[in-house]
């Protein structure tokens, strides 16, 4: 078949799963099969080439930061906005841009891949930039160890043909620039006084922390923090911005952000541009994204490994919030439930949970029994425990702590009753 | 106040704390204060001078790298886990220092890391790993529930049983249908996620040999273990 009528036909199949309501694997997967040079070939023609966003905890939002920031600097830069980061929901984002014949109109590439579909991924195109934010328990059931999660990430380090952006607060995100060879690398950190704010695993593990906190040069510093603005070392001043995103560990991630869009435009930067849009970035879907329901918001905050968890439950503060709990076990969360039993939940106890629900509910309901955090319902049913929790909260504002895949049913219910963005 | 204190030794909690082995010290806490007991719970690190009048002792599992700093210290407190085991102390080991606490691990690349002999197993570095549900049958705790995520392949010697034999899932190799160990009131097991909540049994089972050792005798509460249950039902039937 010609090119043009593959891509025109990949088109079409995934115009009819946008309808179908489905997520982007199913023409993502019907690209690669009749066309597997397709992703190779679109995004060579990047003149920026590509920039690779991964690590356990943050990739959806820095990634969309990082996009809204070069956008700010006059760069078209796609990325899949979906939060699929597999190859095929970079194929299915790749499909929904392309022209007719092929071409990708954009500058540059910033696309988030999660550290095993991202050695895949390099196979094909290496990137000119990559963006390395931690390594945190995630999923060891599919990863198997946090070291091995390492050296998936330095391989995609090595891989790099520009520059590779690194947390120099993570000791095995550091680890990975003995390994560089003819890359640069070009470090994002903290200020002493916000170490404590973000404890990397072996602290939270009560590793020593002898590796950590390095005095490494870093091209971004985010040098103080508190409610309504940060503050970040950027070279030799400083500046301060309040933001619309929630949750420390966003903030955080605006300085990795940062440094990369430093690194990607280099002289012509235009910051008063940059930090102006920083400051409106709003949180990813799920990952903070606020709701309207009954005229009261309901938070979503996705959860996903217990760091992940832990940050949430300390940036989000239950006082005066309803709060649900939604746990699922597929393949896209992690089976294992091994994680809830690393996170504490004693800063619930006052006001207790009032829905617990997903695939897991009761594992969920099981841990907060021994933290003696009470709940007032229990279901596996999300559709119905959603309504429960309605319900049951009306009139207040509402947050719900929920897995991927408990996620996208949450929305798609929330989607029949009140506005809920689409992401395509 | 007369209060019942009940010691707990946890293992290396720096090292060897993978996979939420951090909820079963948590359920050995609360429901020994459930059933009205004082736990004292006291951590084990490498170098560390190992305590006297311990009641019960705990291990999880850890990264590769955790177990070669381990390693050398546990052979330095081998005698005193040995006593400890001997003299019918309850202990709880997972993943990591069940393997420990057997013979041997052979490496991929052929060497030996020597355990303490505690248990009559040896272990063998494997081509893949074993991850996923598991759920096995043991005579004396019925169906036991957890999750499996090992590379090390554990066979039994001619001493010792299984902990329980393997309903659904790999087990101690995949090949036999085996799973864990048992010695006196030490339990060897590859199960975490974690293992003790959703078997509040073998919680109860380690806090009853621990009480009775202690105190001669051992009046349970009745804790209310309707989410356990109503877990371990939805964990039957997940997918591997």
């Amino acid at each position: 078949m010609q090119i043009p009528y593959v891509t025109l036909l990949g088109k079409a199949v995934r115009k009819i799963a946008l309808l179908r309501g489905g997520g982007s694997a199913l023409p993502g997967l019907f690209i690669e099969t009749i066309d597997p040079d397709f992703i190779k070939r679109t995004l060579d023609q990047l003149p920026q080439g590509i920039v690779i966003v991964s690590g356990t905890n943050g990739k959806t939002t820095t990634t969309k930061m990082t996009v809204e920031l070069l956008e700010s600097q006059g760069l078209k830069v796609f990325t899949n906005r979906t939060g699929s980061n597999f190859t095929r929901g970079v194929a299915a984002a790749l499909l929904g841009e392309v022209d007719k014949k092929g071409n990708l109109d954009a500058d540059i590439a910033v696309l988030e891949l999660d550290e095993a579909h991202a050695i895949q991924f390099i196979k094909t195109i290496p990137p000119r930039y990559s963006l390395l934010l931690n390594v945190m328990r995630d999923q060891l059931d599919r990863f198997g160890e946090i070291d091995a999660t390492a050296k998936l990430l330095t391989k995609i380090a090595v891989s790099t043909t520009d520059t590779v952006i690194l947390n120099r607060e993570d000791p095995r995100i550091v680890g990975i620039s003995s390994s560089l060879k003819d890359q640069k690398a070009v470090y994002f950190g903290l200020s002493p006084k916000l170490l404590t704010l973000f404890p990397n695993d072996d602290d939270i593990h009560g590793q020593p922390a002898t590796l950590a906190h390095s005095t490494l040069p870093a091209e971004v510093i985010l040098s103080d923090l508190n409610d309504d603005a940060a503050q970040f070392t950027i070279g030799d001043h400083t500046v301060t911005t309040t933001l619309e995103l929630k949750g420390v560990y966003n903030v955080y991630n605006a300085a990795a952000a940062l440094a990369l869009a430093r690194v990607v435009v280099g002289d012509t930067l235009d910051e008063t541009k940059l930090i102006d849009t920083l400051a409106h970035v709003t949180p990813a879907f799920g990952r903070g994204e606020t709701l309207t329901i009954d005229g009261q918001p309901l938070e979503l905050v996705l959860v996903k490994n217990p760091s992940g968890f832990r940050l949430s439950l300390s940036s989000f503060k239950p006082a005066g919030y309803q709060t649900m709990i939604a746990i699922n076990d597929n393949y896209a969360d992690g089976r294992d439930m091994s994680w809830l039993w690393d996170v504490n939940f004693d800063t619930l106890q006052p006001g207790g949970v009032s829905t617990v629900s997903g695939l897991r509910a009761y594992d969920m309901a099981l841990r907060l029994q021994y933290d003696e955090v009470a709940t007032a319902h229990v279901d596996t049913d999300l559709a119905a425990s959603l309504q429960y929790f309605i319900v049951n909260g009306a009139g207040l504002p509402k947050r719900i702590f929920c897995t991927y895949t408990a996620m996208l049913t949450l929305r798609r219910e929330l989607a029949k009753i009140t506005d809920v963005e689409t992401i395509s | 106040m007369n209060e019942k204190r009940i010691t707990i030794l946890q293992l290396y909690p720096k090292d060897m704390n993978i996979y939420g082995d951090w909820g079963n010290v948590l359920v050995l806490k609360r429901r020994l204060e459930w059933h009205g007991y004082t736990p004292v719970l006291i951590e084990y690190n490498p170098g560390d001078s190992f305590p006297s009048d311990i009641d019960l002792v705990l291990g999880g599992g850890g990264q590769d790298s955790g177990q070669d700093t381990v390693q050398k210290d546990l052979l330095s407190i081998s005698a005193n886990l040995h006593d400890l085991a001997d003299s019918g102390t309850p202990m709880l080991m997972i993943c990591g220092l069940y393997q420990m606490f057997g013979k041997f691990f052979k490496a991929q690349d052929g060497h030996i890391i020597e355990g303490i002999s505690l248990l009559d197993i040896e272990t063998h570095a494997g081509p893949e790993r074993l991850i996923g549900n598991i759920v096995t049958a043991s005579s004396e705790f019925g169906d036991i529930v957890g999750y499996e995520n090992h590379s090390g392949q554990t066979f039994l010697g001619t001493n010792i049983k299984p902990f329980g034999r393997v309903v659904k899932g790999a087990g101690n190799n995949g090949q036999d249908d085996t799973e864990g160990a048992r010695y006196k009131n030490v339990i060897g097991t590859y199960l975490h996620g974690s293992i003790l909540p959703k078997n509040p049994n073998i919680a109860d089972f380690l806090i009853e040999k621990a009480v009775i050792k202690k105190y001669g005798e051992f009046t349970p509460t009745v804790i209310d273990d309707r989410f356990a249950e109503l877990a371990r039902n939805v964990a039957l039937k997940r997918p591997r």
